[in-house]
């Protein structure tokens, strides 16, 4: 026999509580994965897929930060495994890099896996995580334009009348308590008055007493519900003592903005360069929509001419013609005049164009750029200039940089790349000096 | 909830240890702790310590394997098993009675051969529970220092991870101190004896450069960072030490996955047959025991390989067919003593390349696979001619043979403190974004320029990382 004895250790759930040692490790471990969010955002922001999807969306993020890397083999040596018999030469058995390659079982030894991560996150996360570090002064609601709103009622005190299911038992009660009528209803049965009484001997009581008596009679005789046509002296709840709850429609002030997106449709505009637009839209737009509580968004294409469209005609539809940039600045103009005054709303007014305009539109591309600058919050111009075709194409930014207003801001976007560092710079220029 | 209590496994333990004793097995004492899935969770990030020191990446492994067991992905073992003496083992609350009855059996498998193979014995079991607490309470220290604190702390433990499996593979072999090193230098370059000195012309003696450090190629690249880089602080220096010699710590274990795995079993199935369990165990045992030896199609089973390969041993020492006789000759030890000697002397690629036979890997239809663009497709199976390759490459693809042997050169290359690397390249190269990320580490321990010689696609090349970012080079 052997001599010493063998331990079992009984479980313990105090124990198990102990063992959750790894929550500190977790933590840490969750945010080295949001600082590698962080670092990555511009990668992700020029993947097509993020864009314009809806908040509530999960993407999936590969993960680079939290690797954790060491010395291994390539993917290309060859490995031994074991099959079921018949195994013959050509046999396709997987597929190679990570998955498929004995997932899930111990290849033999410890080979290190191929350490490739995901997380998933909302696309509200990520926004959130985009902009938690970007913080801009000039974006800041104006106390000016902010717009007396009426929102769904909070509590306001209580009254005498309401709905039943509005009824504040407590206050209720309270008053029941506070009031006279416990004396009152005393001085009934202290009088002699029977706990129970039909019709007739209520009217004899009735007759019998005086004013003030007669009034309590009438409160506190109610019918019985258990014998038809009789009465009973209960010390009811009068009416008078009934509280409900009472919602005042608060009115309070709530910031509102608009967004002026305007684009060129011109024949010019690429499928490539609506994409670069649409990728910096949806980034100004998500971060106008951070600041304020209400977002509206006002979609202008224009070539010649300029119309209002929605958000899908806005994206997809091709146009054709040559371009007019003041046409839609113009219409951005008179939509403010007729819907948005200024007074009320904050304004955000960003275009996107490739830089091709009629020279002689060139002045009153200026002049409405100014009009806008003088009631919007912001302007900004970005030119949207694939790689190389500066050169021989003409640019408004020269142009347009003769502008003096400090709320007016002009980028160059020439791949997809750019996008977040762009976007980056041009809400961060203009920061306190 | 569960079909047994502590009082059942006292006795199923009681008899386990009789047939233990029985089978000449010879175990540390044996602890076992009961704990729930939550628990077992824990004690697998942490390397089944019961106490560690904190790290994220552990958080990380923590939620891997938590969510894979969520989703059922992949269940949780039925046991852990810590080398140290007394051994500690889990067991899973939730398991059946028979589930643990085959645990406690499997379990002193895996005891005894902690306490008996060789490469165990550089570890030492009974130091190894204090030894990472000890650890675990000097970094938790450090962390709480309001001077040192998390932030300048994980940055070390991160570089101090990623290179820390880069140290000497067999504890076995001794360390020469620096002096036994100088003397073997100078050995080394003093002239062979020559019989024919008359007629041949004098040998010239150049003297060894004794200046040269490391004198010879180093692998422990933590120890030689910590030794030689002056600009490291104790606590630091102290971090390095610890990842060290937790990574020291589990290489015995690394290079024995097949053998222990396959002893363990091998012991849980001759333990239980010889228990005369109820009927009711006896059919549960067998369904289990076959779920966990069974192959893994186009994987590898460390523990279907090594109960394979032990079960050859003993059936070919103790009745050889008539071919083996004639192949190998008459067998001069008992099937027992067969297994106890390899259990004792051999790691898992001696023990494979030894006992690994040509019939064996047929009958187990090895084959070797190669990615063939985004597949991987059987390139060999084990015929007559290709058996022996097939074996070579299982040999580098287990234990530590998976690990890429890099070695200090030089810490002082062109008298600029460069740190010089080599890859001692086998025809397998180096995860090239890896190796970017590892060097970087590196650089930031050594902070100077560190270079590592390595092959990429039949090239020498230097892939450097400096305060200038990384760099390669083809080498002339």
């Amino acid at each position: 026999m052997p001599t010493t004895a063998t331990i079992f250790r009984p479980y313990s759930s105090s124990d198990s509580l102990r063992s959750d040692r790894s929550a500190g490790d977790r933590q840490r471990h969750r945010k080295k994965v949001r600082e590698s969010i962080r670092e990555n955002i511009a990668d992700m922001i020029a993947e097509e897929s993020i864009i314009g999807k809806d908040k509530d969306k999960i993407i999936k993020v590969p993960i680079r930060g939290v690797k954790e890397y060491r010395f291994i083999y390539g993917e290309n040596a060859p490995g031994v495994g074991q099959g079921d018999g018949n195994s013959q030469p050509g046999q396709v058995i997987g597929k190679s890099q990570g998955e498929g390659r004995g997932q899930g079982q111990d290849k033999a030894g410890n080979q290190p896996g191929v350490d490739y991560y995901e997380t998933d996150v909302t696309l509200e996360e990520l926004i959130e995580i985009m902009f938690e570090d970007l913080e801009l002064p000039d974006m800041e609601r104006k106390i000016l334009r902010e717009v007396m709103s009426e929102r769904i009622a909070k509590p306001h005190g209580t009254r005498k009348v309401g709905i039943r299911a509005w009824l504040k038992k407590r206050n209720t009660m309270l008053m029941h308590i506070r009031g006279n009528v416990a004396s009152l209803f005393s001085r009934l049965k202290n009088a002699g008055y029977p706990e129970q009484a039909s019709q007739e001997e209520l009217d004899v009581f009735c007759k019998e007493a005086d004013e003030d008596i007669r009034r309590l009679l009438e409160q506190f005789y109610v019918h019985d519900k258990d014998i038809p046509g009789m009465f009973r002296l209960r010390r009811a709840i009068h009416k008078n003592e009934q509280r409900y709850r009472y919602m005042e429609p608060d009115i309070r002030p709530e910031s509102n903005a608009v967004v002026f997106l305007i684009m060129d449709t011109s024949g010019s505009m690429d499928t490539m360069k609506k994409y670069l637009a649409r990728s910096f839209f949806f980034l100004l737009y998500q971060f106008v929509c951070t600041k304020y509580q209400n977002v509206k968004v006002v979609f202008i294409a224009y070539h010649t001419e300029a119309k209002e469209v929605t958000e899908e005609e806005f994206f997809h539809k091709g146009e054709s013609g040559g371009t007019f940039i003041s046409s839609g600045q113009n219409k951005a103009l008179e939509i403010i005049q007729d819907r948005y005054h200024p007074t009320l709303w904050n304004l955000y007014a960003f275009l996107c164009s490739d830089g091709d305009n009629f020279e002689s539109d060139n002045p009153a591309t200026v002049k409405a750029t100014q009009e806008l600058c003088k009631v919007c919050n912001l302007v900004g111009y970005g030119e949207i200039k694939p790689l190389g075709s500066r050169y021989y194409e003409s640019s408004m930014l020269n142009i347009l940089r003769r502008i003096e207003a400090d709320n007016y801001k002009q980028i160059l976007i020439e791949r997809k790349e750019d996008i977040w560092p762009s976007f980056k710079a041009f809400l961060a220029k203009e920061r306190p000096k | 909830m569960t079909d047994w209590d502590v009082k059942d496994l006292e006795y199923w333990d009681e008899k386990i240890r009789e047939k233990v004793e029985e089978f000449g097995l010879s175990c540390y004492p044996q602890e076992f702790e009961i704990c729930d899935h939550v628990g077992m969770l824990g004690y697998m990030a942490y390397s089944g310590m019961p106490s560690h020191y904190p790290h994220w990446s552990y958080g990380k492994s923590y939620e891997k394997l938590k969510t894979m067991y969520d989703y059922g992905v992949s269940g949780l073992p039925y046991e852990m098993v810590i080398n140290s003496n007394p051994a500690l083992a889990y067991l899973m609350r939730d398991n059946s009675l028979c589930l643990q009855v085959l645990t406690v059996a499997h379990v002193y498998g895996h005891n005894d051969f902690f306490k008996n193979n060789f490469t165990f014995k550089s570890t030492r079991a009974e130091l190894t529970l204090n030894l990472f607490k000890i650890h675990a309470g000097r970094i938790r220290g450090y962390l709480e220092d309001p001077s040192i604190g998390v932030d300048k702390v994980e940055p070390i433990l991160d570089a101090a991870h990623a290179v820390a499996i880069q140290c000497r593979r067999n504890l076995a072999i001794k360390k020469l101190s620096p002096e036994e090193e100088r003397r073997q230098v100078l050995a080394a370059a003093q002239p062979t004896l020559d019989p024919f000195q008359s007629v041949h012309k004098r040998q010239v003696y150049t003297s060894p450069d004794l200046h040269k450090v490391p004198l010879s190629p180093e692998e422990d690249l933590l120890l030689f960072i910590r030794d030689y880089n002056l600009y490291l602080s104790e606590w630091e220096k102290d971090l390095l030490t610890i990842v060290h010699e937790r990574e020291r710590y589990f290489i015995p274990q690394i290079e024995t996955k097949i053998m222990n795995e396959g002893w363990a079993s091998y012991w849980h199935r001759e333990i239980m047959n010889s228990l005369r369990l109820p009927q009711d165990l006896q059919l549960e045992f067998l369904v289990r025991h076959n779920q966990v030896v069974r192959p893994f199609p186009n994987g590898l089973n460390p523990y279907h390989l090594g109960l394979k390969i032990w079960d050859d041993i003993k059936r070919r020492h103790d009745e050889p067919t008539l071919e083996e006789v004639e192949k190998y000759g008459k067998p001069t030890k008992t099937g027992r003593q067969a297994l106890f000697e390899a259990r004792e002397i051999d790691r898992d690629v001696s023990f494979l390349r030894r006992f690994l036979t040509e019939e064996l890997m047929r009958e187990m239809d090895m084959f070797q696979y190669e990615p063939k663009g985004a597949e991987l497709v059987i390139s060999k199976v084990s015929d007559k001619n290709d058996w022996r390759e097939i074996k070579e490459t299982l040999l580098k693809n287990i234990g530590m043979g998976t690990i890429p042997v890099i070695k200090i050169e030089d810490a002082d290359y062109n008298h600029t403190r460069t740190l010089y690397l080599k890859h001692d390249h086998e025809g397998r190269d180096l995860k090239l974004d890896y190796a970017e990320r590892t060097l970087e580490f590196l650089w930031k321990l050594w902070r100077y320029e560190v270079i590592l010689e390595t092959t990429v696609n039949g090239k020498k090349a230097l892939l450097s990382y400096s305060d200038k970012g990384f760099s390669t080079k083809p080498l002339k």
